[in-house]
């Protein structure tokens, strides 16, 4: 089985966000970038799979420029196989979709997180299973293969349920599908040597451009309440805060 | 020409989320609002729309689609906007209503932004706001094609009745077999529950309440308030409550009027879930937690102790 994980390189979750050049582009100052954490949990299921059934590929790729290599040998080291890096900003959910739609083929499963926790899209996986007209799922908290079935638990709305299809198909995952890995010693000093293709971008018509970013304006003052007075805070809620 | 909007179901009632998708689709002053629902729906419930700015409402009563298949309803929803001439298709974020959206914008050949927060910038262009970074930033685009496909974040319009009712038109529409791709083979709910991605008032609950069977005492409160119930991220990992109430960056994320979190430090993982509520409560016995600097009212106190009075103190002021 050939396992296609879509991984992002994005800020770290506990990053403070700034932007510069007026607010058109992110500043990546004292910023630590990582695999997107739900990336991080589809890669573990592939690695998974491929400990579970002998003969599984699992190849990793990222749409980033040169800067994301560190973060796709991190996936290398974790235990895919090898990676494709395709040399573009990944400025929008269809563009990214696209170029992994055109590297997805012959790929029996196509996993990746739910969304990437800069641009929040949560539609990649959703455009790639449309382009390449196969089903695709997310968010996705358990994965079994059963022969050329795939058995899933979903994440609904205050709930969940079971799902199935055939391969091929492509999902967004998140936790708990699997326990995030750390790679070993041994998994660094291995993907130093393996493969990492660098392809330009296909052309793809941008259909949105991004015009500039903003941060939320600042919280005020927090105002305190003694624990013995606890009926203050109803009143200040209903008459000042008017939420209830 | 018309505005497109899907307007999803919970429990038989149209969702909140999806009365704030009419009222956004009608605020574009765009064409006539057109919703589309799916599956077993009351023509009653169905009819209320037009309350909410809808002037029709198409039908398909094909009980197949009563358990969501995101392929199925794309294809429905493309052939609704070629035959209502629409050039933008309205919706609500969910874990249906996104995927469907997406996809819905490929077949269609559409520009498309999730995370919606407001209504456009037309001045020049077609320039929406989007949460990104989970909510800790926004970010402006401009969606280039004619059509258009917009999943919103929930308070990107506010649902207002301003007509009446309207009657349901039956959409005869045959369903393609192959679009069929995935099964639902069970479903489980948690029933009568408020759901947290939509509820106005949200409790949350993390390790300062010790264990789960102390979660009691923050139930009673959010039943006094009418609010969902939600919790951290260590609380959901020990299995105490459920994943699908873990508020937080890679849980749920949450946007109410009023977010009350008790015995949770603040870890900004568990913020990015929470910031885009309007006002923010934090109760913690420990001065120096971090979720104070990002509340607007506090109290240190333990929970056990503040919790039954607080939830008193709401019943004596209803």
């Amino acid at each position: 089985m050939k396992i296609l994980v879509c991984i992002s390189h994005v800020p770290d979750t506990t990053s403070k966000i700034n932007f510069t050049e007026n607010g058109t582009k992110f500043d990546t100052a004292g910023v630590q970038f990582i695999i997107g954490p739900y990336d991080d949990y589809a890669l573990a299921r592939a690695i998974e799979l491929k400990e579970a059934n002998a003969g599984t590929l699992v190849t990793v790729i990222n749409i980033g420029l040169a800067e994301t290599e560190s973060t796709i040998r991190k996936a290398l080291a974790i235990g895919a196989d090898d990676a494709i890096r395709v040399n573009a900003d990944p400025t929008d959910s269809f563009f990214v979709a696209s170029q992994i739609a055109e590297h997805a083929k012959g790929f029996d499963l196509i996993l990746m997180g739910r969304e990437s926790i800069d641009y929040n899209g949560g539609v990649v996986h959703a455009m790639v299973g449309e382009l390449l007209g196969i089903p695709s799922l997310s968010p996705v908290m358990k994965l079994e293969i059963d022969g050329s079935k795939v058995k899933m638990e979903r994440e609904i709305e205050g709930g969940h349920e079971n799902v199935e299809a055939n391969l091929p198909l492509v999902a967004g995952c998140q936790e708990p599908i699997a326990e995030w890995k750390i790679p070993n010693m041994r998994g660094i000093m291995s993907a130093r040597t393996k493969p990492l293709k660098v392809v330009e971008p296909k052309a793809v018509d941008k259909t949105v451009v991004v015009q500039k970013f903003e941060l939320p304006p600042a919280k005020g003052a927090i105002r305190m309440i003694s624990a013995d007075n606890v009926a203050e805070l109803v009143t200040l809620l209903k008459t000042e805060a008017k939420v209830l | 020409m018309s505005v497109l909007v899907f307007v999803e179901v919970g429990e038989g009632k149209i969702r909140k989320t999806s009365l704030e998708a009419i009222a956004y689709a009608n605020a574009l002053k765009a064409g006539d609002v057109v919703a589309v629902a799916l599956g077993s729906i009351e023509a009653v419930e169905l009819s209320s729309v037009g309350k909410y700015g809808a002037t029709k409402v198409l039908h398909v009563a094909d009980a197949r689609l009563d358990k969501p298949v995101i392929q199925v309803y794309a294809s429905v929803l493309t052939k609704a906007m070629q035959d209502e001439n629409a050039d933008i298709l309205v919706l609500a974020n969910s874990s249906l209503g996104t995927p469907v959206a997406a996809k819905v914008a490929i077949k269609t050949n559409a520009s498309f932004a999730s995370n919606v927060v407001d209504l456009p910038n037309t001045s020049n262009g077609f320039v929406v706001k989007r949460s990104i970074y989970t909510g800790k930033a926004f970010s402006f685009v401009d969606l280039k094609n004619q059509k258009k496909v917009l999943a919103l974040k929930k308070n990107a319009a506010e649902a207002k009745e301003i007509g009446g009712t309207i009657t349901v038109t039956p959409y005869a529409i045959s369903l393609n077999e192959s679009d069929f791709n995935t099964t639902t083979t069970a479903t489980e709910k948690a029933t009568g529950d408020i759901l947290l991605p939509e509820a106005e008032i949200v409790v949350s609950g993390g390790r300062g309440l010790k264990g789960p069977e102390h979660w009691g005492i923050l139930e009673d409160l959010a039943k006094a308030l009418h609010a969902g119930t939600g919790c951290s991220k260590p609380v959901s990992d020990l299995g105490w409550r459920p994943h699908h109430e873990h508020v937080g960056q890679t849980g749920v994320k949450v946007a109410p009027q009023l977010y009350i979190a008790v015995g949770i430090s603040g870890a900004i993982q568990h913020l990015a879930g929470v910031n885009s509520s309007k006002v923010i409560v934090v109760i913690n016995k420990d001065a120096d937690a971090p979720f104070f600097k990002a509340a607007d009212y506090g109290i240190v106190g333990d929970a056990f102790d503040i919790l039954p009075k607080l939830t008193a103190a709401v019943k004596a002021s209803h």
